[in-house]
């Protein structure tokens, strides 16, 4: 299989030069170049997974290191890594980059720099390939920050827009935060243990190389990337921002790919936390899941109510990393890339049809996002509501959904650590709470988009279903947020088994004097609470539902009402808690006032007084120098001395040049000679 | 008396009549005669302390390449020297003094 | 004194004597036979050395090629008529001078240099052996030394045209 690790890379960035550099010549600028590459890695990554599916081998590894340069003593290897996790992440990266790819014919067409947008879709697939395949720290950082720049120049893919431009440089800077932690932690490990590689590290740290508090803060640095990536309190702020870029580009990487590369990369260091950095780890998860959903019931931009729900899912499978279910996080991962971008697309789809009426309309002022002028739209487009729909269901963790198996194994995880550790009993409160916001907010969602009616009901008359090519991956995506495809060759729907548990086996902790639970221990704690955790997960769902269907599909209960009477909790879920705002007086204003004043300083003090007075003295001394000493001196007496008395030794010596070659012989034999009289002596 | 410093004094002498050679002749050929001279007292030389010297059949070989390359040197050296006779009409190294302006 | 060591003296004295007739002799033709003589003679030293291969070579390649060519040369450049083809010498003075200082130096340094002595085992025939170097141990610089060899061909053929001009 480590054979094909190559194609992954290759094809995409061989995409992205091409499209960069010829792609406006090419005809139909160049989109079947990025398809097409992106096509033959998924047959690729589908062909491994197949492999995969027959072999059945739970602990199936192929690596393959190489010394990439050696400095001395430094000697920096890296390589590739092929194992379950990675043919798992490789076909979700594959399969969504592809599907995203063949959307965005339809949802991008006529767009100006078409063929650039493909470039860049080939650059992420090429860099997320690069992560999932990494074996070493090294090669994952710098994939790492190449996923940053795509989603930066994605996200800032319209930069027309002052709001689209502005979010790619938030996305940045906030990554950067994170980014940092990560390089710190790196190269923690790296000093530690003197190499980049997994399996030296975790073999490295097993043996004691950093001592326990080192190397929980070494951990903790190392999630600060995760953090930052995959959008968790307190870095989130970037990922709903980064709703300007292209639905597609949303779907892709802001909901299935890039963000839970955080995830993966939690996952495959999580044997290296030590049980505090995991339970830091399992509330900075908790927390975000919980926030990020009480802000997604109260928001009315339908993107930014999946992008607030993605960084709630996110912090669900960070935490189920902290408490030790990180099988179950991965799965959720793998789950919700398959929703998440279904649910992507089908806003997407909307959207599209909502602006393209308008833009019939001539109206330009309304918003096409907004779902308050949505409405009614169920039997207008009825693929894309029932695609929606599905998702939405396995998103609310509703049984015979992916959703379900997966957030139930996650509670799961959460309610056995809390039941082994008491005192952390907020973390299955936060994991319920959120799971009853999510299908709340989920059917808002539907029903304020789908059911009801319009703002304006013309507009619901230029309302069309969108191209095939659009619907297509949809109905794709759709279809695998079934439960039969992960729980298979078992059909139980309630089962807590299938291919994926099977084959994803958890490792055990690397960390000396572990003192949390063996890997064995943690799963069976979750089979022991996985029959209660379903029960209420169930009853938190249909809650949740239910308590959509009365205030928003059969309007018993007025949402202006229930606003108004629960006015505090309501401001602060529709201002995103004001974090922005906070960020902006503690962080951004203090930092411009304290530039101001240092330009201020540095314009009015150093500048006038100090490098002024410098010119000027400067300007005297060069006067004395110039005039006194330069002329007078060194011009008059030794510049001309040394031409003439240049001039005195070549008239003298000229003749000894006589053309012979013979005679300029002699000349060298007699400079032997002195050489000779001088070595003898 | 059949030892190393007679053959190196003979080759010492080799070397000083052909560098002598180079230095006082006109002609090219007589030139190229020193310098032939010079380069088989540097074979002695070699001969020499591949006999005494340790240095046993390796140099020998190097003898054999100096041979070879004498042969090349002599062949670029003569055409050179015809080349020299057809622009100037003579052979006199002296009489070629195009390095003086 | 021994009947080798007569000849040594012979050989000896035949080597410098016509050497130092190479460079001092007026005519040109007598100097290429002096130069026949020292090349011998050389080759007889190399004999008394156990370097029969080389001597062989010697006689081949200096007696048999260069020295013929060199005959050309001085036919080819002088007019037959031109009998005697004299030629002169130059600062023989300050060259005489010279050159004895540089022997002195070097037999100062031959007589006081403490040389490594290691004396060769005498082999039948060196012949095999130094074929056996050449193509193992000394390869590369053998198929370089024929490439110079092609070059200085090709080189003095394409020096030695008469220019069109």
């Amino acid at each position: 299989m480590i054979t094909y690790a190559p194609y992954f890379l290759l094809l995409p960035l061989a995409a992205f030069v091409i499209q960069i550099f010829f792609g406006k010549r090419l005809p139909r600028k160049g989109d079947w170049v990025s398809i097409s590459a992106v096509g033959i890695t998924l047959c690729l990554a589908i062909a491994m997974f197949v492999m995969m599916l027959f072999l059945y081998k739970p602990g199936m590894k192929e690596e393959l290191t190489w010394e990439w340069f050696n400095l001395g003593q430094l000697s920096v290897k890296i390589g590739v890594l092929i194992d379950n996790v990675t043919v798992i992440m490789l076909l979700v990266v594959s399969l969504v980059s592809g599907l995203v790819h063949l959307y965005s014919v339809g949802y991008m067409k006529d767009d100006p720099r078409y063929s650039r947008y493909f470039g860049y879709l080939s650059l992420f697939t090429f860099s997320m390939n690069g992560i999932v395949l990494s074996n070493n720290l090294l090669s994952i950082y710098m994939f790492w920050e190449l996923v940053g720049l795509s989603s930066y120049l994605l996200i800032g893919f319209w930069f027309e827009k002052d709001s689209a431009a502005d979010a790619s440089k938030k996305a940045f800077l906030v990554n950067r935060v994170g980014d940092i932690g990560m390089f710190i932690g790196i190269m923690l490990f790296f000093t530690a243990t003197g190499s980049f590689l997994f399996s030296d590290i975790f073999d490295g740290v097993a043996a004691g190389a950093l001592p326990l508090p080192v190397l929980t803060i070494a951990g903790l640095c190392l999630f600060a990337g995760a953090i930052g990536k995959s959008a968790q309190v307190p870095l989130h702020v970037w990922l709903p921002d980064a709703m300007e870029g292209p639905t597609p580009v949303s779907a892709l990487i802001h909901a299935a790919t890039m963000v839970a590369a955080g995830v993966y990369l939690t996952f495959r260091m999580f044997p290296l936390f030590t049980p505090v950095a995991l339970t830091i780890i399992a509330y900075v998860g908790g927390i975000t899941a919980i926030f990020a959903a009480v802000i997604a019931v109260t928001q009315n931009d339908i993107k930014r109510v999946l992008a607030y729900s993605t960084v709630s899912q996110l912090g669900y499978m960070i935490m189920a990393i902290g408490t030790g279910a990180y099988v179950a996080g991965f799965f959720h991962l793998t789950t919700h890339a398959a929703f998440k971008a279904a649910l992507f697309l089908c806003s997407g789809s909307v959207i599209h049809a909502m602006h393209h009426a308008y833009h019939k309309l001539g109206d330009h002022d309304s918003d096409p996002q907004d779902m308050r002028n949505m409405g009614g739209m169920k039997d207008r487009m009825k693929i894309t509501f029932m695609t929606m729909l599905i998702a939405t269901v396995a998103l609310s963790g509703v049984p015979f959904m992916s959703g379900f198996l997966s957030k139930d194994a996650i509670l799961a995880g959460t309610l056995s650590y809390a039941l082994h550790h008491p005192e952390h009993f907020l973390l299955p409160v936060f994991g319920f709470g959120a799971a009853l916001l999510t299908a709340f907010y989920m059917f808002r969602l539907i029903f304020m988009t789908f059911y009801g009616k319009p703002a304006k009901q013309e507009v619901l008359d230029n309302i069309h279903e969108s191209p095939a090519t659009m619907t297509i991956p949809l109905i794709v995506l759709a279809t695998l947020s079934i439960f039969i495809v992960y729980t298979l060759p078992y059909i139980n729907p309630f089962s807590d088994h299938g291919w994926f548990t099977d084959l994803i086996v958890a490792t055990n902790s690397v960390v000396p004097q572990y003192v949390n639970p063996s890997a064995h221990e943690i799963a069976e704690g979750i089979h022991h609470a996985h029959l209660p955790a379903m029960i209420i997960s169930v009853i938190v769902a249909f809650t949740g539902i239910a308590l959509a269907v009365i205030i928003y599909l059969k309007k018993k209960l007025s949402a202006e009402k229930l606003a108004k009477s629960l006015a505090l909790p309501y401001k602060l879920s529709f201002n995103k808690f004001f974090v922005d705002e906070i960020y902006s007086r503690l962080l951004i204003n203090p930092t411009i006032k304290l530039a101001k004043a240092i330009g201020f300083f540095d314009w009015e003090i150093y500048d006038k007084y100090f490098i002024n007075g410098f010119g000027r003295v400067t300007d005297r001394l060069s006067r004395f120098i110039g005039i006194n000493l330069d002329y007078d001196v060194l011009d008059q007496q030794i510049v001309d001395g040394v031409g003439k008395s240049t001039r005195f030794f070549g008239g003298t010596l000229k003749f000894i040049q006589t053309g012979k070659i013979q005679n300029y012989l002699v000349w060298v034999l007699g400079g032997i000679i002195i050489i000779f009289i001088i070595q003898a002596m | 008396m059949n030892d190393l410093n007679t053959y190196l004094t003979i080759g010492a002498i080799l070397f000083s009549l052909g560098l002598y050679g180079v230095i006082t002749r006109r002609n090219g050929v007589a030139v190229l005669m020193g310098v032939e001279l010079i380069l088989n007292s540097a074979n002695v030389n070699f001969i020499a302390f591949a006999r005494f010297g340790g240095m046993n059949l390796s140099g020998h070989i190097f003898a054999l390449f100096v041979i070879i390359m004498a042969a090349a040197e002599a062949a670029v050296a003569l055409a050179i020297i015809i080349n020299l006779y057809n622009k100037f009409g003579t052979l006199n190294v002296d009489d070629a003094r195009i390095l003086k302006q | 004194m021994s009947f080798s060591d007569l000849t040594f003296f012979l050989i000896v004295a035949l080597t410098i004597g016509s050497a130092l007739y190479v460079v001092t002799s007026q005519r040109l033709v007598y100097s290429a036979m002096a130069l026949f003589f020292t090349l011998l003679g050389l080759a007889g030293l190399y004999v008394f050395l156990m370097a029969d291969f080389i001597a062989g070579t010697q006689v081949i390649i200096y007696v048999g090629g260069i020295l013929v060519l060199l005959v050309f040369g001085i036919m080819l450049t002088h007019r037959i008529s031109d009998i005697r083809l004299s030629h002169t010498s130059m600062q023989r003075g300050v060259g005489g001078v010279v050159v004895l200082l540089i022997f002195v130096g070097l037999y100062r340094m031959i007589t006081s240099a403490p040389w490594y002595l290691e004396a060769a085992p005498a082999p039948e025939s060196t012949v095999k052996i130094i074929g056996t170097l050449l193509m193992i141990d000394y390869l590369l610089p053998f198929e370089v030394a024929s490439v110079l060899l092609l070059a200085a061909l090709i080189g003095a053929a394409m020096l030695s045209r008469k220019s069109e001009s």
